[in-house]
C-alpha cells in the first residue's frame, strides 16, 4: 500500500472510536433534552413556540463558533464554582459534548413535536374517551404513533452530529477531524480524504441502522428494531473498549500541537523521543493557541511547543518588549508560579512574524524595512493567518509604524503563501521558520523599531510532568538543538507541493540532523 | 354479558360557554334520563348536542351546573376512571391504527379497569363480526366493520351507559341501517342506557325511545317518537320531521305511478 495511505489508515481506528463515543454521547444528551421538552411543547402552545425558537436560534450559530463559545463559558462557570472546589474541564470532551448535544436538540425536538401534534385528533379523542390518563396516552398512543417521525429527526440529528463532531478537534477533543485539520494544514490530501471518508462512512452506517429501526417501527417488525439497536450498541461498545483497556495500561503521555506544520513535526519529534524512553504517547493536534496553553496548565496535554512572544502577549497580557533572555526568564517564573507548569527551555530557533513581499514588489516600491511600508500600505492588501489580526502584536506593530492597509484578508497558512505569490495579497505576515519564504523567494522586511516581539520556540511541560526525571531527561537533548535552517527545511519537506513528506518523516529527518 | 339496568342520568342547571358567558353552547339545562332508556339528541350543527354529550363523560367540563350518573356527580370522579366505565362511540371512530382489532377492543381492561369479563371473540360476536378479524389492523377493515369494532371496544369496559356521537354518520345507508339495528338489539339485550347524538331525525325516530330536540343550546322538544310524529313537538321538531316525511311522500308517489 502507498505509505501515505497506510499512515492515514493507521490513524483511523483510535480517532474513529473517539468520534463514535463523542457523537453517541452528544446524541444521548440531545435526546434527553429534546424528548421531554417535545412532550411538554406538544401540550402547551407557548412552550412550543419558545422551545422551537430557542432551538432554531442555536442552530444558526456556526458549529465551530458554538464549540469555541463553550470554552469561555465553562471557564466562567468554573470561576463561579471555585468556592465549591469544583473544576469542570473547559477543554476536550465536555465542551464538545455540550455544543454537539445542543446542536442535536433541534431536529429531534422539531420532529417529535410535529409527530405528536400531527396525530389524527380522532385518535386522541378516542384515547381520552376510553379513559387513558395523560401518561397512558403518551405511552400507548402518542409515542408509538409519533415514533417514525421522531426517528426521522434522530436520523437527521445523527448525521449532523457526526459531521459537526469533526470540529471538536479545535477544542482539544480528538475526532476524525484531527485528520482533516492536520491534512489541511500540511496539504496532505490523502489524510483529509481518509478522514472525510471515515466520517462519512460512519454517518451513513449510523443513518442506515437508524433507518432500519425506523422501518421496523413503521412496519411493526420487531427483528428490524432489534437488529438496528444491537448493531448500534455493538458499535458504541467497540468504541468504548480501547478506553476501558487504556485505563489499565501504564503511563500515556499526551503531546499537544497547534494547527500548523511545524507543530505537527515537533509533536512527532517529541513523541518519538518519549517512545524511545518507554512512554506510550498520543497526540492532540490542531489546538488553538490559547487552548493549547490552558490544556497544558490543566494537564490535559503533557508537553507541547509554544513561542515566547505568544505567551508573553496572550497568556501574560504584556505589551512591552524586553530583551530575549529577560523575556524568557520572566515568562518561566510567571508560568511556574501561576500554572505550576514548566518552561523547559529553548529549542534553538525562532518563529517570529515576518512581513514578506515578493522580490518584485520589494524592488518596485523600494522596500527594505517595515518603515518603508507605511507610505505604500494604503494601496496594499495584507494577507495574514487567521489569528494575527486579533493578536496584540498586530496592534503594537501597527501603532509603531503607522500602518494602514487598504484591505486585510485571513488565510490558512498554506493559502496565505499562495495569495502573495499570485498577487491577491501584496504582503503577508509569514513565519520566519517557514521553508516557503525561501522556496517562494520572498523578501522579508526588517523591523528596525523592534516592534515584533521575540518568538523563541520553547518546550512546555505540564505541572504533572515538571519534576519527572525520566520525562525531562528524554526531552533535554532537544534543547538548543534545532537551528532555524533545519526547522525551515523540515517544514518545507511537509509544505512543498511535490514529494511531500509526512510530519513523522520530517520529524525523523530532523532527529537525524540533531544527532549529527 | 348479563342484562342489567343502565344508570339514570340527570342534568341540573347545566351550562357551557366557550367564550366566558357571551354565548352558550348549552344553556341552563335540567332534565332526567331514565335508566335503561334509549335517548336520541337531535339538532342542527352547532345546536350544542355534542357539547352536552361530552359533559357527561367530562371530555368537556361545564361552566355551571352538574351532571349526575346514578345519583353521583361526575365532577367528583377521576375523569380517566369515569370514562373507563362509560362507553363512548363517535363518528370518526378513532381506532388506534398501530394496534390490532383485538388490542383495540381490549384497551379498556388493559388500562386497569378491573378484571377481564368478556373475551375478544364474545365481544366480536356481540357486534356481529367474525372472530378472524381480531388479528387484523383497523386499516384492513371497511368503515362499517371499523365502527363495529368501535362499539365492541366501548362495550369491553362493561359500561351501563353508552354515549354515541353521530356513531353511524360516516357510513353508507345500508351499513348504517344494519348497524343501527344491531346496536338497538344490543341495547335491549344488555339493558344499557344509551344517549345518541344525531342530526338525522329519521334515524332518531326509528331507533330511540325518547327524542330531545336541541336548538341554540336549549331543549326545544322532548317526547317519544309517536308524539313527535303526531306533530305535538313544536315548530322546530316539526320542521325536522317534515324532511323525512316529505321524502317518504315523494317515494310513495313514485311507487304508485309505476
Amino acid at each position: 500500500m502507498n505509505p501515505r495511505l497506510q499512515e492515514a489508515f493507521e490513524q483511523v481506528p483510535a480517532l474513529l472510536a473517539d468520534h463514535v463515543l463523542l457523537s453517541a454521547a452528544a446524541l444521548l444528551l440531545g435526546l434527553t433534552v429534546a424528548l421531554p421538552l417535545a412532550v411538554g411543547a406538544s401540550r402547551k402552545d407557548r412552550l412550543r413556540q419558545f422551545a422551537l425558537g430557542a432551538a432554531s436560534l442555536v442552530q444558526t450559530i456556526p458549529g465551530l463558533a458554538l464549540l469555541a463559545l463553550f470554552y469561555p463559558l465553562l471557564l466562567a462557570l468554573n470561576s463561579l464554582l471555585a468556592p465549591l472546589d469544583v473544576a469542570l474541564p473547559a477543554l476536550g470532551f465536555l465542551p464538545a459534548l455540550l455544543a454537539l448535544g445542543l446542536y442535536a436538540v433541534l431536529p429531534i425536538l422539531r420532529n417529535a413535536v410535529t409527530g405528536i401534534v400531527g396525530i389524527d385528533p380522532a385518535i386522541i379523542e378516542a384515547a381520552d374517551g376510553v379513559g387513558m390518563t395523560p401518561r397512558q396516552k403518551l405511552r400507548l398512543v402518542e409515542a408509538p404513533l409519533a415514533a417514525p417521525v421522531v426517528m426521522a429527526g434522530i436520523r437527521t440529528a445523527t448525521v449532523w452530529t457526526i459531521g459537526a463532531a469533526t470540529l471538536s478537534t479545535t477544542v482539544g477533543q480528538p475526532s476524525l477531524g484531527d485528520m482533516i485539520f492536520a491534512g489541511l494544514q500540511t496539504q496532505n490530501w490523502t489524510l483529509v480524504l481518509v478522514g472525510c471518508l471515515a466520517a462519512a462512512a460512519l454517518a451513513l452506517t449510523a443513518d442506515a441502522l437508524l433507518g432500519l429501526i425506523e422501518s421496523g417501527i413503521a412496519q411493526r417488525r420487531r427483528w428490524m428494531i432489534g437488529t438496528g439497536l444491537v448493531a448500534l450498541l455493538a458499535g458504541v461498545t467497540l468504541a468504548l473498549a480501547p478506553l476501558v483497556l487504556a485505563q489499565s495500561r501504564s503511563d500515556v503521555v499526551t503531546i499537544g500541537a497547534k494547527g500548523f506544520s511545524e507543530q505537527y513535526i515537533l509533536a512527532r519529534l517529541i513523541g518519538d523521543r518519549l517512545e524511545g524512553a518507554g512512554y506510550e504517547v498520543r497526540y492532540r493536534e490542531g489546538l488553538g493557541s490559547a487552548i493549547a496553553f490552558e490544556a497544558l496548565a490543566r494537564g490535559d496535554v503533557d508537553v507541547y511547543v509554544d513561542y515566547t512572544g505568544t505567551l508573553w502577549t496572550n497568556a501574560m497580557r504584556r505589551n512591552d518588549n524586553p530583551p530575549r533572555d529577560e523575556m524568557l526568564e520572566q515568562l518561566s517564573n510567571w508560568i511556574s508560579e501561576t500554572r505550576e507548569a514548566r518552561v523547559l527551555g529553548r529549542l534553538g530557533f525562532e518563529n517570529t512574524y515576518a512581513f514578506a513581499v515578493t522580490q518584485e514588489t520589494a524592488r518596485r516600491h523600494g522596500l527594505q524595512s517595515i518603515d518603508d511600508l507605511a507610505g505604500v500600505a494604503p494601496q496594499f492588501t495584507m494577507g495574514t493567518d487567521v489569528e494575527f489580526l486579533n493578536r496584540p502584536e498586530w496592534t503594537s506593530i501597527r501603532t509603531s509604524y503607522g500602518l494602514d492597509f487598504a484591505a486585510t484578508q485571513s488565510y490558512q497558512p498554506t493559502f496565505m503563501y499562495r495569495a502573495v505569490e499570485s498577487g491577491r495579497a501584496d504582503i503577508i505576515t509569514a513565519f520566519s521558520s517557514d521553508g516557503r519564504i525561501a522556496a517562494s523567494n520572498l523578501f522579508v522586511l526588517s523591523d528596525p523599531r523592534g516592534a515584533i516581539p521575540n518568538y523563541d520556540a520553547v518546550l512546555m511541560v505540564s505541572p504533572g510532568r515538571a519534576d519527572e526525571e525520566r520525562f525531562i531527561a528524554a526531552l533535554t537533548p532537544l534543547l538548543d538543538a534545532i537551528s532555524v535552517e533545519a526547522m525551515r527545511e523540515a517544514n518545507y519537506m511537509v509544505d512543498r507541493d511535490a514529494e511531500k513528506a509526512s510530519p513523522s518523516e520530517a520529524a525523523q529527518w530532523l532527529a537525524e540532523q540533531i544527532a549529527r | 354479558m348479563d342484562r342489567k339496568n343502565g344508570p339514570a342520568v340527570r342534568f341540573d342547571g347545566l351550562e357551557k360557554s366557550f367564550d366566558g358567558g357571551a354565548s352558550f353552547a348549552v344553556e341552563s339545562l335540567s332534565l332526567e334520563i331514565v335508566g335503561g332508556s334509549f335517548v336520541a339528541l337531535v339538532g342542527e350543527s352547532g345546536s350544542g348536542k355534542s357539547t352536552l354529550l361530552k359533559m357527561i363523560n367530562r371530555l368537556v367540563d361545564p361552566s355551571a351546573g352538574t351532571v349526575k350518573i346514578a345519583g353521583e356527580p361526575v365532577e367528583e370522579q377521576n375523569p380517566a376512571d369515569l370514562r373507563r366505565h362509560i362507553g363512548y362511540v363517535f363518528q370518526n371512530i378513532g381506532l388506534f391504527p398501530h394496534m390490532s382489532v383485538a388490542e383495540n377492543i381490549m384497551i379498556i381492561p388493559r388500562l386497569g379497569a378491573g378484571e377481564i369479563v368478556n373475551t375478544v371473540p364474545e365481544l366480536l360476536d356481540l357486534v356481529g363480526l367474525p372472530v378472524d378479524v381480531s388479528e387484523r389492523l383497523p386499516s384492513e377493515l371497511s368503515g362499517g366493520q371499523q365502527q363495529r369494532v368501535g362499539v365492541a371496544r366501548a362495550l369491553a369496559g362493561e359500561p351501563g351507559l353508552m354515549l354515541m356521537d353521530e356513531p353511524f354518520g360516516a357510513l353508507d345507508p345500508v351499513t348504517r341501517d344494519q348497524l343501527g339495528e344491531t346496536y338497538r338489539a344490543l341495547h335491549d339485550r344488555l339493558g344499557l342506557t344509551t344517549i345518541m347524538v344525531t342530526h338525522d331525525m329519521a334515524e332518531a325516530l326509528i331507533i330511540a325511545d325518547r327524542i330531545l330536540v336541541m336548538s341554540e343550546g336549549r331543549i326545544v322538544a322532548d317526547g317519544p317518537p309517536e308524539t313527535l310524529l303526531a306533530g305535538e313537538g313544536g315548530a322546530e321538531a316539526n320542521a325536522l320531521i317534515a324532511v323525512p316525511k316529505g321524502q317518504m311522500a315523494k317515494l310513495r308517489k313514485l311507487e304508485e305511478r309505476s
